[in-house]
């Protein structure tokens, strides 16, 4: 007899789909949240799965800190080329010139924590009613809360404890005016569910993730990348490290790994023996325990 | 490989976060960085061992008040199966929340004592089970390190939960003993157990049974979006997209589409990757149909010798999961697959006592973590099949009209 099973990379994918298809059609003006990174990649491949041969039904949407790596610019800019989709690129720069924002002061200074303030003036500006985004439960205690669809009141907050109950696979996508949804397609992919998806569906990637030589100056433990975003503190310097990034983001939190994994069976090798959590590395999740919730709350990815 | 989700719900002191811990642990699924940071909180706040249970509860009231308020989702992998456990509460105040994570579980873990065997919250979490059609139960009789590793308390509890359980619809339990502390048969087989010569915990969630825990008979297809591609490729595309919610599709099957009734046969099955041969579920595709007839969102697509007959009457066994009671007569919001509608709550028939499983009929106040049997009557036919029957086509959320918020959940009779 014939056995009717999925692989588990098959029924995460066919979730994801089923979540991004409710989003469609739950939702009038729904935008996909764009950061170049591995998870919004395999995010947008999702979503190009769930509506094919149509193109993907709504626009996507980069919060561009102004401190991105050079490859990562032009990746996505070749990527969105590539699958025909409309992207919206909103401007932490434009927040601070108009004074919406305040640039950090000091070495550690980060545009992480602005981003959310330029995020929320986008989803306002476009009147966006749902923004997915590729963050996953795996990543960080505070997101192991999440639900797939995250009700977010007028001013873009996050009630973490009066969350919606999630049964089954029927999503609540209800609101008032002015409300809007998060929604995570790919909650239940953790960190090797990701690779191993890139590695069987031949997903292009930034060449960032892979091992390559850079100049690097470390602090308190974390492998920076030189950029001129970066004050140096008198007793530092750089150095050339091999090195690949884990994840993707800012390049002033960012923390790059010493890694010779040039391809993705390396990288899977790697990610299967490493002891160190991906967010290990970065810096904005480092500044007190509950750091992400508290970003979160306020509307944080 | 395959994918399990399982539930476990414990109180806390049954050893529940102990277990999950050292699954996690045992499994290489606790990062250092991770470890280190429960570690220096745990001394933070004067404890002796590492807290494990910080893993889990990731909020900031939790950690402050030392309880797990929401379903927590935790992921481990072995080299035979990728694991999503979902960590709930259960304390009879979180009834809501133990629902929640069951919805969506292949297997339920219960703890029991070994020193205190079958209590109330035992019954309530297989009930739960139970009511939720999960179809793999794990009894758990952990804290054997405390009863010497004696068989006569392990035969107790499981006397004493096969006793109960007669009055419950289980398909499969099994029990296994355990020390979630010391490891006993949780990921290596114990020696102080000889006389029990079943597997371990891992080795049962890593190898009972799941492929026909989806309904492969009655075939079904809530359409959830219609894809239609405007491009010159493609310029007569129509597509019906869904996700399989029971029984198999193929290209030349005849089928049959609710409300409407007209038949068609299907064209092809799309992804992609290519046509496919065939649809089960719970895959996500798209199916072209050989005739052009008007489809949208909310509609299924069925086999014309087996489908649910469209009814606006409902009966309903409801879970409520807000502060603010059910009311009688009251309207609601109701959504089903991918279909919305309103209803009316016309009866409340009676409510059930969760910890005997009595039905109280002279009670009729189902309010929150409440569970009863209603019945309601909604603006638009319903395509149901009977929960026991199909865990998607037979589950059902109300919502509040005032507030949107989801109050209840109910699984069709």
């Amino acid at each position: 007899m014939k056995s009717y099973h999925l692989t588990h990379l098959k029924e995460l994918e066919a979730e994801s789909i089923y979540v991004i298809r409710e989003v469609a059609s739950q939702f009038e003006n729904p935008v996909l949240l764009f950061s170049g990174g591995k998870d919004s990649i395999v995010m947008t491949h999702l979503a190009r799965k769930a509506f094919w041969p149509a193109k993907i039904p709504f626009p996507l949407m980069h919060i561009d800190t102004g401190h991105n790596f050079q490859e990562t610019l032009d990746f996505r800019d070749n990527y969105m080329e590539e699958i025909g989709a409309n992207l919206i690129v909103k401007k932490v720069q434009d927040s601070i010139d108009q004074g919406r924002v305040v640039e950090e002061k000091g070495v550690n200074a980060s545009r992480n924590g602005l981003q959310t303030v330029t995020l929320l003036d986008g989803i306002e500006e476009h009147k966006f009613d749902a923004a997915l985004g590729g963050a996953r439960r795996d990543e960080e205690k505070a997101r192991a809360k999440e639900r797939f669809f995250s009700h977010r009141d007028e001013f873009g907050q996050w009630d973490p404890k009066n969350q919606r109950p999630e049964l089954w696979n029927i999503f609540n996508g209800k609101k008032t005016m002015g409300e809007h949804f998060r929604v995570f397609p790919i909650s239940n992919w953790t960190e090797m569910d990701i690779w191993q998806y890139i590695l069987y569906e031949k997903i292009k990637l930034p060449s960032l993730y892979f091992s390559h030589k850079r100049e690097c100056v470390e602090r308190d433990g974390t492998l920076l990348a030189k950029s001129d975003y970066l004050m140096l503190k008198d007793t530092e310097e750089y150095k050339e490290y091999q090195i690949r990034f884990r994840t993707i983001g800012d390049m002033t939190c960012t923390g790059a790994s010493l890694s010779d994994a040039g391809s993705l069976e390396d990288i899977i090798e790697e990610v299967a023996s490493t002891r160190i959590t991906e967010r290990g590395g970065r810096a904005d999740d480092k500044r007190s325990e509950a750091a992400m919730e508290d970003r979160k709350k306020e509307g944080y990815f | 490989m395959e994918l399990l989700r399982f539930t476990t719900a414990g109180s806390v002191d049954d050893g529940k976060s102990t277990l999950i811990g050292r699954l996690l642990y045992d499994s290489k699924s606790i990062f250092e960085d991770q470890f280190e940071a429960i570690k220096a909180s745990s001394e933070k706040r004067g404890e002796e061992y590492v807290n494990l249970a910080l893993l889990t509860d990731g909020l900031r009231a939790e950690r402050e008040q030392g309880i797990t308020i929401d379903v927590a989702y935790r992921y481990f992998a072995t080299p035979k199966r990728k694991f999503i456990i979902a960590d709930t509460p259960g304390h009879i105040q979180y009834t809501r929340n133990m629902v929640t994570g069951a919805s969506t579980a292949n297997l339920a873990i219960i703890l029991v004592d070994a020193r205190h065997g079958v209590i109330e919250q035992t019954c309530r979490h297989a009930f739960i089970a139970t009511l939720l059609q999960i179809p793999h139960l794990v009894i758990c009789v952990n804290k054997m390190d405390l009863v010497n590793y004696s068989e006569e308390a392990f035969e107790k509890v499981k006397q004493d939960f096969e006793d109960f359980s007669a009055k419950l619809d289980i398909k499969d339990v099994r029990f296994i003993p355990i020390s979630a502390l010391k490891g006993d048969n949780v990921v290596k087989r114990s020696e102080n157990t000889p006389w029990y010569d079943g597997p371990t915990l891992l080795y049962t969630l890593e190898n009972v049974h799941i492929g026909s825990d989806h309904n492969h008979i009655d075939s079904r297809m809530p359409v959830q979006y219609v894809v239609r591609p405007q491009s010159t490729e493609y310029h007569d595309y129509r597509g019906y997209a869904g996700r399989i919610a029971g029984g198999i599709f193929k290209p030349g099957d005849d089928v049959m589409v609710l409300p409407s009734g007209f038949t068609s046969k299907i064209k092809s099955i799309d992804t992609m990757d290519g046509p496919i041969e065939e649809a089960f579920a719970p895959m996500s595709v798209t199916m072209t149909l050989e005739d052009d007839i008007d489809i949208s969102r909310g509609d299924m697509i069925v086999k014309e010798h087996n489908h649910p007959e469209p009814t606006q009457d409902v009966e309903l066994m409801v879970c409520w999961l807000n502060e603010k009671p059910l009311q009688l007569n009251g309207k609601y919001t109701i959504k089903h697959t991918s279909k919305d509608a309103r209803c009316i709550v016309k009866e409340v028939r009676y409510k059930v006592d969760i910890n005997t499983l009595h039905k109280i009929e002279d009670d009729k106040n189902i309010g929150l973590n409440d569970i009863g049997r209603i019945k309601i009557r909604t603006t638009q036919p319903l395509f149901t099949d009977k929960y026991n029957r199909n865990r998607v086509t037979g589950s059902v959320i109300l919502i509040d009209e005032a507030t949107n918020v989801t109050v209840g959940a109910g699984m069709v009779i």
